[in-house]
């Protein structure tokens, strides 16, 4: 069943595919957050409550998802790579960590500054913001224990795990707004039902989160690249695309 | 699949479920203690068997009950009375108000119980829910037209 994968276990079938999918994250990251963010921060209406200051929220809720997203995908490139010890896994763990590092400090950072003016302040220790902060820990976690190994393969093997026990704190983000009394408020769209937004607010959301998704997925793959060619420069592929290049 | 790998696949497997578990399991005896505020009802008549103390710093979270919010002409003192579901605890700030504070809104105050249901605030921060829309449909569904406090005019000043 998985037969089709194991390919993608040498490192240089894993770069083709990389390159093969870039453009398509790049054009598509563009088009979506180019859209989605000034249809969202120009021309979606108005809040009733909160007027033009909820259009953070087309940062905000992104970045948020995105956070949980990048980790979910970095957790199952761990376990991959503990499992099947397939080299381009833990890679893929050291190249989407930094990228979702700097997405969490997005949505922590976008959250205080909506905060602020809504609430009153910048910070409360409630229990979504908290949890969200130990994600943003987590994450510096990963990319630390990663890099102070002399040898990559028992670094990756650290990191991993440590990225596999922060799973952990995924359903506890989500869930938080619901499990305990917060000052934030809860789920408008990642929950069953019908999302309690008007439409008009709702479709430039939905198309900055595609937008950021991609650009989380290209930064990643472009990092990933580069983690195969620094861990790999002396093999013999690397090599061959580099003297294809000047021959060219 | 190997024996090898089968093995790692199991030990990683465990790690995470075990993990899990015991983080699980200390959430759940953490419980109410994660909770950011107590509610008036929870104030008033006890949470889980116990009640807070006068004198105790805490933080209330209920609604501003219309009609309630009584300001004085020459300060910034105000008070305000919340509730959830039964019991009314009434709230006095000396401070500005958060842009979001109105009647019927949901707000949290941290302060000392001085009474058993009084607290006297020093920071007032304003709820709000998970509804976005524009200003014309929430009229026409909620029959709710929001306006700024500065602009509401109650209390002593109307």
């Amino acid at each position: 069943m998985w037969k089709w994968l194991h390919p993608y276990a040498k490192t240089e079938r894993a770069f083709a595919l990389c390159s093969k999918l870039l453009p398509w994250c790049w054009g598509g990251a563009a088009l979506g957050l180019t859209i989605g963010l000034i249809w969202g921060l120009a021309f979606a209406p108005a809040d009733y409550q909160q007027g033009d200051s909820f259009r953070i929220i087309y940062l905000h809720v992104p970045s948020a998802i995105l956070s949980m997203g990048a980790y979910s995908g970095m957790a199952i490139a761990a376990f991959i790579g503990l499992v099947w010890q397939i080299r381009s896994a833990d890679m893929a763990v050291a190249a989407i960590a930094p990228v979702g590092a700097v997405v969490t400090f997005v949505a922590l950072f976008t959250g205080a500054a909506w905060g602020k003016p809504m609430w009153g302040t910048w910070w409360v220790w409630d229990a979504r913001l908290t949890s969200e902060l130990i994600l943003l820990f987590l994450y510096l976690g990963v990319m630390a224990l990663y890099q102070s190994f002399e040898d990559k393969q028992q670094g990756a093997k650290a990191a991993g795990i440590l990225a596999l026990v922060g799973v952990v704190n995924l359903p506890i983000i989500h869930y938080s707004v619901e499990w305990w009394n917060t000052l934030h408020q809860g789920a408008t769209i990642t929950k069953f039902g019908k999302p309690s937004i008007a439409p008009e607010m709702l479709w430039p959301l939905l198309i900055s989160i595609v937008g950021l998704g991609l650009l989380v997925a290209a930064l990643s793959l472009y990092r990933l690249q580069s983690e195969m060619i620094r861990r790999e420069m002396h093999r013999p592929w690397v090599q061959a695309m580099y003297t294809q290049q000047e021959g060219q | 699949m190997n024996p090898r790998r089968k093995q790692r696949l199991m030990a990683f497997s465990a790690v995470i479920l075990v993990v899990g578990g015991a983080i699980g399991l200390m959430l759940y005896a953490l419980g109410q203690n994660i909770d950011l505020f107590y509610t008036p009802t929870e104030l008033v008549e006890g949470k889980d068997g116990v009640k807070p103390q006068v004198g105790q710093r805490l933080r209330i979270g209920g609604m501003v009950v219309p009609g309630s919010v009584k300001r004085v002409d020459d300060s910034l003192a105000v008070s305000f009375d919340l509730m959830d579901t039964g019991p009314i605890v009434t709230v006095s700030y000396q401070g500005i108000l958060p842009d979001l504070f109105r009647e019927g809104q949901g707000i949290v105050a941290t302060g000392t119980l001085t009474a058993a249901n009084h607290i006297e605030a020093e920071e007032v921060l304003a709820k709000h829910d998970e509804e976005y829309m524009p200003p014309e449909l929430a009229e026409a569904m909620k029959g709710i037209k929001h306006v700024k406090p500065s602009e509401a005019g109650y209390g002593n000043k109307g």
